[in-house]
């Protein structure tokens, strides 16, 4: 296993918080995918890739911030873009499934699902869903 | 000339960003700005109103505190998996926010944040089905939407 | 010493992301409805952006950025008209 030839005048304070910060976004991208393949239902696993979207995203990004800061070859602005994107557009692409879903599961009048246009406040608990 | 500066000066930002800090994509980011502006305006008349954005950094902050702390919940949640049962379930939340751009704040914020995702929002009878994961406590989540985020969002937005 | 410390994290952060994406392609070949797949294709798009950024600090070459924005923007492109499909049974109206 070789070392990273660029990064041989890393100061070691800044290698460590660079490999902690990936091990932990790798890590939880991948116990989010993890959950993604054992949760049974499909609106409990619209809970798991948020995991990797959010702090999966935030640790690698501030990995390469603090990795490409320190070493200063060049501007840090490409990861911050990265980071906002992702940060904008998970929600929209989750709303709009999760709402397809609830569109299908309706017409087809799968149980567990929430009618249509639920109309009072405190009504959630007879339609509940349960865990599997 | 501008019909929203907020907006052309992130464009502008954005551009620099991505091509290199030069007058010459100063110069070029700008106009592409502007015109974005223009059809903008011709797209959308309606305005974000947003007079107290000095409490929007406090905003951001509940909101990352929040996102490591469901992070960790989620992940021991997933990590522990079939031994230790959770129950997942819809709540319903009636809103008070009137703002289409707070909306969408709130969204953003509930969906971003593992554990919690918005489904739905209801403009007629103004509620929003969201999918909770691990749902002890109906009305503690209801709350917690309401007086977390909800509140910080009418003092912004309203 | 930390620079021991600091490859083989690269390399557990590179192992991860792949085995990510395979449980991802496994959920997405095995389903079991349509939306399964499209948000296992999401899941799939935003780890390969992930991987695309760990290639980037441990190669120091700027062109895997813009390849990972390019990645990210097709995806969410991609998982809205799906979306769109699902909801509605076309894509343009």
């Amino acid at each position: 296993m070789s070392t990273i030839e660029h990064a041989a005048d890393l100061p070691a304070w800044a290698a460590l918080a660079v490999s902690f910060f990936l091990v932990i976004g790798a890590g939880l991208t991948l116990i989010g995918t993890i959950g993604f393949v054992r949760l049974p239902t499909f609106y409990e696993r619209i809970h798991a890739p948020t995991l990797g979207t959010s702090w999966g995203t935030g640790g690698i990004v501030m990995a390469s911030m603090i990795f490409f800061t320190v070493l200063s070859t060049r501007l840090v602005v490409h990861e911050i873009l990265i980071g906002i994107f992702v940060t904008v557009t998970t929600p929209v692409t989750l709303m709009l499934l999760a709402r397809a879903t609830l569109h299908r599961d309706r017409v087809e009048g799968n149980p567990g699902v929430p009618g249509e246009a639920p109309a009072e406040t405190g009504e959630g608990d007879g339609a509940a869903a349960g865990a599997d | 000339m501008l019909p929203y500066p907020l907006l052309s000066a992130s464009l502008v930002l954005m551009w620099l960003a991505l091509n290199g800090f030069t007058l010459g994509h100063l110069i070029l980011g700008s106009i592409v700005a502007v015109f974005t502006s223009w059809g903008m305006a011709s797209l959308r008349p309606a305005k974000p109103r947003m007079p107290k954005w000095y409490l929007l950094p406090k905003l951001v902050a509940i909101v990352l505190y929040d996102i490591v702390r469901s992070n960790i919940a989620v992940a021991s949640i997933l990590v522990a998996g079939r031994g230790k049962r959770f129950k997942s379930g819809f709540i319903t939340v009636p809103l008070d926010l009137q703002s289409p751009t707070a909306l969408a704040v709130l969204a953003v914020v509930v969906t971003s944040t593992p554990g919690t995702a918005w489904l739905e929002y209801n403009s007629l009878s103004r509620t929003v089905l969201i999918h909770v994961l691990d749902l002890v406590d109906e009305a503690e989540w209801q709350a917690l939407i309401k007086g977390r985020y909800e509140a910080l969002l009418m003092e912004i937005f309203e | 010493m930390s620079q021991m410390i600091l490859s083989w994290s690269m390399m557990f952060a590179q192992v991860c992301l792949v085995v990510a994406m395979a449980l991802a392609a496994l959920r997405m070949s095995r389903g079991p409805r349509a939306q399964d797949r499209v948000l296992a294709l999401d899941t799939l798009y935003v780890n390969s952006m992930l991987l695309l950024m760990v290639f980037g600090i441990r190669t120091g070459k700027v062109i895997y950025f813009e390849a990972s924005l390019v990645i990210g923007m097709l995806g969410f492109v991609a998982t809205v008209a799906l979306a769109k499909f699902l909801m509605r049974g076309e894509v343009i109206e």
